[in-house]
Parts: structure tokens; sequence; C-alpha cells
């Protein structure tokens, strides 16, 4: 072996057959795939500590040059000898981990929406939104009061909707009650919104009477109350919401949305006179979304009757401004700004504009499949920075996000961790 | 709030020479890009000289993040973790995207995991101007057998260029691996309450960076760090365990929660390190189809990802689950202190000519990435942004940022018109409602409305544009 070429694993090879002073490698050639160096046990009891300690030299000496040729360990032919005894194991540090728990200043509304017979209403079944008082799913510091909601669409007039979606829905589309109940036992939402698209002076312009009185009819036929939605003209909305805040007064629903555009100020009026909630809009804004809270407040709106959406972006359209709006709005609501201690709504719903949701394309898979996850990311990544309430589309987007949110604000957690193996992950047949 | 590093902050423990061999022009300017991390302390070289050797152990100090960066792997694949420096992303900005990592193990066919591990190695998908890509194959000794797993390191090393994670509590097996692996700078995943001293010891032999786990006992996880910082580890991943079952997934977003406040706001260095998660763990106990599984890795990967996991070992590499992972992870790691937009103004996309069709559109980022990689397919365009302040055309429609008036005029502005020969301006679908008013500021033009998503316009272009427009 010429001294010069040899590569520096091997020389301290050679250095250590040198520093064992028993064996020497002369013009050796190594080309087998595998390397075996095997030394009987018996012998290695028997002879002097030196010789040990020659093997030990000689076993350092063949991880080094497996290591400098990238051969990988064979079985070896016999048992190999007895480890000398293991060192001492040093005590572990003994260390603490406290839960970094904070307090803060403020806290969320709880909105209830829907009220009972002896609440003044019609409701028999009623449900709360928000009340939280430290960051989402901080269960360190408290487990949150309220649960997040999740509202399935129901629409007066079918808007084109994405053919995935639709085909759950197509034995129910002319009954809208049938489609209500559907939502509830079927696709297990807590929720639904009555969009009155059909109001929209642009499509069939329906007379806000006819829509005040299609919400009663259906509201009549069910146990739970409803979100409303207008059609999103801020004129014909306002004459709508005051239309059916009448028709359905006492019921606490929730109208669904008034936009810094409207006559912010009758909006409240007309709305609250009835007792009922409201979603305010704003557009991915946090003064708009304090402004507007701020607007209805003063017009008399109680703040446990407002639900804010500082509208969505959905995943890869804008989410991350959602998130972030969402998680400051939720940090300066508990820090004590006070137009930001309502509860949030999410437009989960806004996914669908993204091409990845709805396109056929096979390089993105089935998007029988990418459509309701694209819907489901929108919304779980919006719940984490603080989202309360959300709208939604896909029913099985609508049943994962809602499992998530029981299993994610779940009031004890009933297993120890410690009896669950996680540990396996590594050796577990997956 | 995360205490904000100031230029001056790093300037003090440079040298302060100006030399410019760092590419920049003063050491002020290097120390904000030091902050920024645009630059590496290794950048400057004159500070690795013996005099400058207390300035760059205080530098090192100063720059340390509350969450330590962590090397794995080596050369241009090579994945550095953690690194952050606050907890809200809006705080600052959210440094070293996640990592993703998927497992092969060592009993599953050679040819199967070699496939999965070249799929995973050539996976790229190009959204937004941006290539997405996956990081890193953790390798699971299934067998137990020091040899068996050391054969499948080997092999796997021989196929990719990707860091690794070797999986095995057994410091035999590890060590197997290691003589094999360690060059590659491989996370060694990892020390236990039981093993921690032997793979400490083969941590500190081999330079590796090391995972610790302790599943659900967040103290001894403390005391584990602890123990081994002293002994002068500095390179650890932390695993708190993920769990995944219904009655315990809110714990596992409570211990990621609890260490990542303690790391950055309470300046526990113990936990000051990156978090790994295990959406893989989903497939312990499977839903009850395959499809309802992989929806379930692809929601707890997100749900991880939100709160604060570093690195991420996967399972399942179906396109369809992996999109929403990979798409949410450029969203949340893009600065939010950038705005999402594009200089107004003409861009030119393919090879122009004067047959060229002219596109106006906003000046969103995202509308700006949808539409040039629409018009390339259509063949070539001329791409005129309007200035709608990073807004979508649909908003700045309504929000009155696009309009009439500020097309034409934007058009006129471009100089485009003397590019082409045709007077044919195509407006998005979203925007149909100024075309009226617009063909009345534009004498001589024609104007078409494109159709309402940009994915049609390679056909609007084939059976529309192409069969009208007559050249002059």
């Amino acid at each position: 072996m010429a001294e010069k070429k040899v590569p520096k694993e091997v020389k301290s090879f050679i250095d250590l057959l040198d520093q064992a002073k028993v064996l020497e490698l002369r013009d050796v050639e190594i080309l087998a795939e595998e390397f075996v160096i095997n030394i009987a046990p018996q012998l290695i009891q028997a002879v002097p500590p030196a010789v040990q300690q020659a093997h030990a030299y000689l076993e350092e000496a063949v991880k080094l040059l497996r290591q400098a040729l990238g051969i990988p360990a064979v079985p070896p032919a016999v048992a190999p000898p007895a480890a000398p005894p293991a060192p001492a194991v040093p005590e572990l540090v003994k260390a603490t981990f406290e839960p970094p728990v904070f307090t803060y200043a403020g806290s969320i509304a709880e909105v209830q929406i829907g009220a009972t017979s002896a609440e003044g209403g019609t409701r028999k079944k009623v449900i709360k939104v928000g009340g939280e008082s430290c960051p989402p799913f901080y269960r360190f510091e408290k487990v949150m009061p309220n649960r997040p909601i999740v509202a399935l669409d129901v629409f007066d007039t079918l808007p084109p909707l994405p053919k995935t979606i639709k085909d759950y829905y197509r034995d129910v589309l002319k009954d809208h009650v049938a489609w209500v109940n559907k939502c509830l036992e079927e696709f297990k939402a807590d929720l639904v919104t009555l969009h009155l698209i059909s109001t929209d002076p642009a499509i069939e312009n329906k007379p806000a009477e006819e829509a005040a009185k299609f919400v009663r009819k259906v509201l009549d036929q069910i146990d739970i109350p409803v979100i409303v939605g207008g059609s999103g003209n801020p004129e014909k909305d306002l004459v709508v919401f005051e239309k059916v805040a009448e028709a359905t007064s006492g019921e606490r629903l929730v109208m669904a949305s008034v936009t810094i555009d409207m006559d912010v100020a009758k909006a409240a009026q007309v709305i609250s006179k009835h007792g009922h909630n409201v979603i305010a809009l704003a557009f991915l804004d946090i003064n708009q979304v304090k402004e507007l809270n701020r607007k209805l407040m003063d017009a008399g709106m109680p703040k446990d009757h407002i639900i804010t959406d500082p509208s969505t972006g959905g995943l890869g359209y804008g989410i991350e401004y959602t998130f972030s709006v969402m998680e400051r709005m939720r940090l300066a609501g508990l820090m004590g700004e006070e137009s930001m201690q309502v509860p949030i709504s999410c437009a989960a719903t806004n996914a669908w504009a993204a091409r990845e949701a709805w396109m056929p394309m096979d390089e993105w898979g089935p998007r029988e499949y990418r459509g309701p996850l694209w819907e489901i990311t929108t919304g779980l990544v919006n719940m984490l920075a603080g989202a309360d309430l959300f709208m939604m589309l896909h029913p099985l987007a609508a049943m994962t996000l809602k499992s998530i949110a029981e299993v994610l604000a779940k009031p004890k957690i009933e297993k120890e961790l410690r009896e669950v193996a996680y540990e396996k992950w590594i050796s577990a047949k997956l | 709030m995360p205490k904000l590093l100031r230029p001056l902050d790093v300037y003090r423990h440079l040298p302060g020479t100006n030399c410019g061999e760092c590419g920049e022009v003063n050491c002020m300017a290097f120390a904000a890009k030091l902050i920024e991390r645009e630059k590496r302390v290794e950048d400057c070289k004159p500070l690795f000289k013996p005099e400058y050797k207390a300035k760059l152990q205080k530098l090192l100090e100063v720059l340390r993040p509350p969450v330590k960066e962590v090397t794995i792997g080596v050369g241009d694949r090579a994945v550095t973790v953690g690194g952050k420096v606050c907890v809200y992303r809006h705080e600052l900005t959210w440094y070293r995207p996640t990592a993703l990592f998927f497992d092969v193990d060592d009993e599953m066919p050679e040819e199967e995991a070699l496939k999965k591990v070249k799929y995973v190695e050539g996976f790229e998908i190009e959204r937004i101007g941006v290539k997405l890509r996956l990081d890193g194959i953790a390798i699971r000794c299934v067998s137990g057998s020091p040899e068996k797993f050391a054969k499948r390191v080997a092999k796997v090393v021989e196929a990719t260029q990707l860091p690794l994670m070797l999986c095995s509590y057994d410091p035999n097996v590890m060590e197997e691996a290691l003589i094999i692996a360690s060059t590659k700078k491989p996370l060694i995943y990892a020390a236990t309450k039981d093993n921690w001293y032997e793979m400490m010891k083969l941590a500190t032999k081999y330079q590796c960076p090391l995972a610790v786990s302790a599943p659900g006992d967040l103290s001894l996880l403390k005391s584990l760090v602890a123990t081994m910082r002293k002994e002068g580890l500095d390179d650890f991943v932390l695993d708190p365990g993920t769990f995944v079952e219904a009655d315990t997934l809110a714990e596992t977003v409570n211990m990621f929660t609890m260490l990542r406040r303690a790391a950055i706001e309470k300046e526990d260095k113990d936990v000051g390190y990156p978090l790994m998660g295990v959406p893989a763990a989903v497939w312990m106990s499977p839903e009850k189809d395959e499809v309802t599984t992989k929806m379930k890795e692809c929601y707890v990967a997100n749900l991880l990802m939100t709160r604060f996991a570093d690195l991420l070992v996967m399972h399942s590499t179906d396109i369809w689950m992996l999109l929403p992972v990979l798409v949410w992870r450029q969203n949340v790691y893009t600065d939010p202190r950038v705005p999402l937009s594009v200089k107004p103004g003409l861009y030119e996309v393919g090879p122009v000519d004067e047959k060229t069709p002219i596109f106006v559109t906003g000046n969103s980022a995202l509308t700006y990435f949808l539409v040039r990689g629409d018009v390339e397919k259509s063949g070539r365009g001329y791409l005129i942004c309007v200035d709608t302040e990073g807004i979508s055309v649909e908003s700045s429609v309504a929000g009155r940022r696009f309009t009439a008036e500020k097309v034409a005029e934007a058009l006129k502005s471009s100089g485009v018109e003397s590019k082409v020969k045709h007077k044919t301006v195509i407006i998005p679908g979203k925007a149909a409602r100024i075309s009226g008013e617009l063909e009345e500021l534009l004498p001589g033009w024609k104007v078409y409305v494109g159709p309402k998503e940009s994915s049609g316009i390679p056909d609007f272009i084939e059976k529309v544009w192409s069969k009208e427009v007559k050249f002059e």
C-alpha cells in the first residue's frame, strides 16, 4: 500500500493495528461486498488483557474501515464476546417542565344562537359559540367553554356548485326542510345557513317579504336556529334582514352579513330590535373589523350578539392573511381590545374558489378527495387561529372538521398518554 | 413579542473592517443580512481568524434564535430546521419551513423502498413561481437486526442525496447504521430515558444531530436535554410524541404549544430546539378505509405544522394529500411583512412578437403567477399588470381598483401598442363589466372578455382570439 494514497480513515485503521502491536496487514485489497473478521470468543476470554485490548482496537478499526468503504455489517459467524461491563450511566438532571401559563386582561363574549320558548323563541335547540379566555386550544391554560361549530349551506335557489358537492344533495334540492334535515342528521352539521340568494337584484330580485316568509316556514318545521344569509347586495340585504328579523322575532337567529358599505347603524337597530345576532363581515383588514364592530356596538348591538368574519382566503389563495388577521384579532381581544372580543366566523367554503379544490387534473389526484381536503384544511388552520364558527359546503369536509373540533376541544382527556404505545411507530408495520 | 435584533447588536461583534469579502458593501449591511438569514456567519471569512475568536463566539450567542437551528444532511439537499424567533408569524415571520420526511423500513422489499426514496427525492410541483419539494427519508428499523438495518441504510445512502433520519432505539443497531451513513449527517432517532447515554455517545462520536423522545412527558424531555447539554451536545430535535387518537390528539397539540411558548416566551433553553411530529403514526390505528386514514394523516400534518412542528415524518405520498400540506407550508412560511404583489407594468411571457395577444390583469402575486402560467400554456403573451394594490381582480373590480380608466392608462403607458400589429386586448372574465367603457376609452381597439378562470386562457386563445384577430 502506497502510504501517500491511503485515505484518512484507512490510515487510522493502520494506526490502530499499529497500536495493537499484534497484527499486520500487507498488500490488502478489498473487493468483496462483505467484510468479516471473526475472532473466536473462547480465545478472547482466555487471552490476557493486552490482547483483549487489541481486539477492541481491531473492532474499532473494522468500523472505521467499513465507514470508509460504506460496507454494512454482516451477522457474526459466532456470538460476539461478552460486552465489558457498561460504564456507569450518569444520573439525569432533574428538571420540571412548568406549563408557560399567562394571564389575559380580556375574554371573548359568548354568543347564543337560537332562543327556546322560555327565552322568547320557539327553538328546541340552542347553540353557544365563543366565550374563550385564552388562545385557541391552549389547554394548559384553559379548556375552551364551547367547541367550534360547523354550519352547512342551504340555498333557496341553487347557485353553480362543484359536481362533487351537488351529488350529495340531489335528492333534497327541491325540499328545503328535507335539505336542512339531511345536513343535520346525515351530515351531522350543528347548524345551517339559509342563503337567500334569490333576493339578489341581479338574480331573481325576490321581495324581502317573500324571503321572510320562506325563512319562517322552514323554521316552523325544524328544531334548530339558522343563520340567514343575504345576497351580498348591501341595500337589499338591509331590507331582507329587516323583514326576516320581524318575521322571526325573538328566535335569536344570525343575520349574515352586515358590511361596512351598509347603513350599519340601521342594520344594528332592525336586527337587535328583534333580539337577533349578526355576522359582521370585513375585508381582510383588521382596522375595518374594529371600525365595523365599534359601529355596531355604538348603534346598540350588544357585544354578545356579534360574530365577526374578517373574510376567508382559501388555502393557497390568501389563507395566510386570514390566518394572521384572526390570530391578531383573538390575541387583541384577550389583551383587552373590546371590538375584538367576539367570536370569529370563517367561510371555509371559499376553499372552493381554488382550482386545486375542484378542477379535474390527473397530476393532482382525484378531486373527490382533493376538494374536501382543501376545505378541511382551510377550516382547520383558521380554527387554530381562533375561528369559532365555520360556514361549510362539502358534507365530508363538514363532518371531518366537526369531529376535529370535538377532539381538540374535548373537556377531558380520558386516556393517559402513557397507555398509548406511540414509540412503536418506528418498528410497526405501517 | 419576540426580541428583535437590530443590525447594531450584531455589528459590534463583527470585525468592522468593511473588507467586503462577504459580498456586502460594509459590515453593517452584512449585519442586517445576517439578521434576515440572507447571509451566514461563515460568509465572513476574517471572523474565523484567531484574533476574532472572542467576537465570533459572542456573535454566535447573539444570533442564536430561541429555537436553535439544526441542520440535517449534507450538500444541496441538506435541510435546516428550527430557527424560530416568534410564536405567532405576524410578529415577524417564521423562518425555516417545516421539513417533510417520508418513511421506508428495512423489511419492505428493497425495490419498493428505493422506489419510494426516488419518488420523494424527485418530487416537485411548481406553484406561484416556487418549486415545492419534499425533504428527507426516515429509515425505520422494523427487523430489529443491526445487519438488516445497516444494509438497508447503505442502499438508501447509495440511492439518494436526501437528508436521512435513522430510526431505532437500539444503540447497537444505530451504530451499525452510523458507520455507513454518518458522513451524511443523518438525524439519529432517538435518545430515550433508557438509552440516552449510549445515544449521546454516538451523536458525539459521529457528529450527528440527535432526536430526543419522551412521549407524553415534558419534564423527562427537558431532563434528557438538560443532561446532554451539560455534556456538550447542542444539536437536538425534540419529540414530545404524536398521539393521534380521538382522546389524545388534543394533548399532542397542547404539548407542542407549551414547548414552543416556553422556548420563545419563557426563554427555556432546554426546550429551545426544533420540534418533530409524526403524522405517520395515524397508520398504527388506521381508520375505516385507506382514503380516510390518508386524509387524517394530511390534517394531522397541517395541525402540527400550524402548531410549530419543524419536522414531520409522513408515510403516505399521494399527491392529493400532500398538496394541501405543501401549499399550507408555502403560505404560512411567507413573510407577512412583504405584500404579495408584483410590480405593476408590462411583462413578456414566452417568445413574444407582433402577433402576440395582450392580456390585462391585476398585480396580486397570486393573480400574476396563475395568469402567467396559463398564458404560458397558451403559447405567449404580453401581460399588463394594473396596480390593484395586490388585491385579486374580482375584489378590485368591486372596490374600484380595476377600472376602465386604470386599464386604459396602463395599456397606453406600457408602450405595448407599438410592439404588436393588432389592436385587441383581453381582460379577465371577472372584469367583464368594464369592457364597454374600456372600448370607449380606447378608440379603434377591440376588447375581448377572457375566461373567468385563467385556466381557460389556452382554450380561449385557440378557439376565439386566434380565429378572430386579423393583423395589420
